[in-house]
């Protein structure tokens, strides 16, 4: 369960405003989270508490692929963010760096600043404490579910190493180059649900 | 069963060796690459992996490019430890300043990308090698770290959405404003997780260099990648080139596509994009009121000799306006070179503009060329978002070289029409 107030943004929310390039010659967090949305709002750092909840519009998080931008979002204490749609890297960025991103037309449209909502991520709903609203928003495909569980990417993949290093001993563990390796259940590549475990 | 050439790219990437657009696959990537911004983040999760070497250092492309020569100490710690990597990794592609350029354009000069490729980039740009019938996109910092452990990728196999362009481009019109006309035409997210296939007979005869600008700019329309088929004239840019043998992919006729939208384009003008999205794209003729401080011809979307030997024939024996500072930025040092044994940087420079090393430098804000509170820039970039080159409260209109020479020249947004330059 997440449960925090609600900072309210629009549409096409893009990475430049989210953290400035001016400040991409560092990739500390604790840095970056110091100009979190400084270029849409100068005092969003200073009003945002821990455990707070973005809500955007529409293409949340389009342009530069900067990694920096969803770990600006969540070093500045940002639990989740829940947009109408959200720009594919940044999308893949926040999974795999583990900022939960939840993707409602309904709550993206209804929820107003200042809302305390609650996500209930195994329900897949989104509540409304302040009005009694209920949204629900698009489940994970279920392969992305399991880097979700795993932490992020780079601790689902360091296992995803263990297990390959042990069954073929490459050095280092690593993967032989050049080879696509199946993933865990990925030997049946027909649709995407069906794909994961 | 008939395939798009992006899924066909993928299923051949892939272990089952099928991809059908909705597919999760995981695919072996061709190239992996980072930047000065990007890649420092991706060492550190690389490390985190314990991984230990990289899959293979010959299929890694590391170019500092954004902040680089280093404008500030912290720029210079960063590429530090980049380049430390690169030594440590025996990374074959670490690309030196004066060896080097913007990625998307110095990578396929090189020959380091070919068609049928699956090439990932710490860098949104990187759909740029689509123009060459590659399947390419961009990824963020761990992603890069990941593939550089493993070689591989988890990709969603896009829907893809058919672009048909018809109809003689007018003088002065060329793939930047046929990129700035669809992404009007179908918003900043209209081709969202797709990619975007371009097609069509006003393309057939249309230079790489253009090719290359229309790719580029996919992500401008939230797509993940752009493509073309290739054809004699991206096999006549890949001769001396690409030495390795590849394949070429085309769509079956009878592939499915989510879309299709056919753009006549015979009567379009050279588009400007007004602040703050690419979207919002007017012919030239409806921005010529729009005074300017700076121009700035260049980036991964518009450096190219091409670009240059365009904006020199608009500057040639002319000044640039008293209010107006040029800055023009060949893309690689090699474009540097043949436009300096061509003559177009005395051109330049006998105009009044300044000539920079290759650096991404303005385009994103980062150095050489940042605007002041309420400036206003034109420039053949990619982005017009709020802040992007410099204060949030200045100014980026999107343009293709001609317009911004002409602009540069006139004080204001204009065309080379107006000064009485021929076209080609």
């Amino acid at each position: 369960m997440i449960k925090g107030r609600v900072w309210k943004f629009g549409d096409d929310i893009d990475t430049d405003v989210i953290i400035p390039a001016r400040y991409l010659n560092t990739s500390d967090p604790a840095e970056l989270a110091k100009h979190c949305m400084e270029d849409k709002d100068p005092d969003f750092v200073k009003k945002v508490s821990p455990g707070d909840i973005i809500v955007g519009g529409a293409n949340f998080g389009c342009g530069s692929s900067r990694e920096h931008a969803p770990v600006a979002i969540k070093a500045s204490g940002v639990a989740c963010v829940i947009a109408r749609s959200f720009a594919r890297i940044f999308f893949r960025n926040a999974i795999n760096i583990g900022l939960p991103v939840f993707e409602s037309e309904e709550a993206s449209e209804k929820i107003r600043e200042g809302d305390t909502v609650e996500v209930d991520q195994a329900a897949g709903t989104i509540k409304n404490l302040t009005t009694g609203e209920i949204y629900s928003f698009h489940a994970f495909p279920r392969f992305m579910e399991e880097i979700i569980k795993a932490g992020g990417l780079i601790p689902y993949t360091r296992r995803r190493l263990e297990q390959l290093g042990a069954a073929t001993e490459a050095p280092g563990g690593i993967v032989p180059p050049g080879h696509g390796t199946a993933m865990p259940a990925a030997a049946d590549a027909k649709g995407g649900d069906r794909l994961a475990k | 069963m008939p395939f798009t050439i992006t899924e066909k790219i993928l299923g051949a990437h892939s272990p089952v060796g099928e991809a059908r657009a909705g597919d999760f696959v995981n695919c072996r990537v061709d190239l992996v690459l980072g930047n000065d911004v990007t890649a420092p983040a991706a060492i550190k999760e690389f490390d985190r992996i314990g991984a230990g070497r990289v899959f293979d250092k010959d299929r890694i492309a590391l170019v500092p490019d954004h902040f680089v020569p280093n404008k500030d100490i912290k720029s210079a710690e960063q590429c530090r430890l980049m380049r430390r990597f690169a030594r440590e990794q025996g990374i074959t592609h670490y690309f030196e300043v004066g060896r080097s350029g913007i990625e998307h354009v110095l990578l396929p000069d090189l020959g380091m990308v070919a068609p049928g490729d699956l090439v990932i980039g710490a860098d949104s740009h990187t759909c740029t090698y689509g123009a060459l019938g590659a399947f390419s996109t961009g990824v963020g910092s761990t992603d890069m770290a990941c593939a550089m452990a493993t070689g591989e990728i988890w990709l969603k196999v896009p829907e893809t959405i058919r672009f048909i362009y018809f109809g003689k481009l007018r003088p002065w019109v060329g793939g930047k404003d046929l990129i700035l006309r669809t992404i009007a035409h179908i918003g900043v997210d209209g081709a969202l997780y797709r990619a975007m296939e371009f097609t069509g007979e006003t393309l057939k005869h249309l230079p790489m260099s253009d090719r290359f600008t229309m790719a580029n700019m996919a992500i401008e329309a939230g797509a993940k990648n752009g493509i073309f088929e290739p054809d004699d004239i991206t096999l006549d840019y890949l001769r001396g080139r690409v030495s390795r043998e590849f394949k070429v992919y085309h769509s079956d006729p009878d592939a499915h596509y989510i879309d299709t939208i056919e753009l006549d384009v015979s009567d379009i003008e050279p588009q400007v994009a007004f602040p703050h999205l690419p979207e919002n794209s007017k012919p030239v003729s409806e921005a010529r009121d729009v005074e300017i401080d700076q121009a700035v011809i260049g980036s991964c979307t518009n450096g190219r000799l091409e670009d240059l030997r365009i904006a020199a024939r608009v500057l040639k024996g002319k000044t640039v306006h008293p209010n107006v500072r040029l800055i023009v930025i060949p893309a690689t040092q090699e474009i540097y070179r043949r436009a300096m044994d061509e003559g177009l940087l005395s051109i330049f420079i006998d105009a009044g503009a300044a000539v920079s090393t290759p650096t991404c430098g303005p385009c994103l804000g980062g150095h050489m060329g940042i605007l002041a509170e309420g400036e206003r820039a034109i420039a053949t970039t990619n982005r017009n978002f709020v802040g992007r080159m410099g204060h949030p409260k200045s100014e980026v209109y999107l343009a293709n070289p001609a317009i911004a020479a002409a602009s540069a020249i006139l004080g204001r947004i204009g065309s080379p029409e107006e000064l009485g330059v021929e076209p080609q």
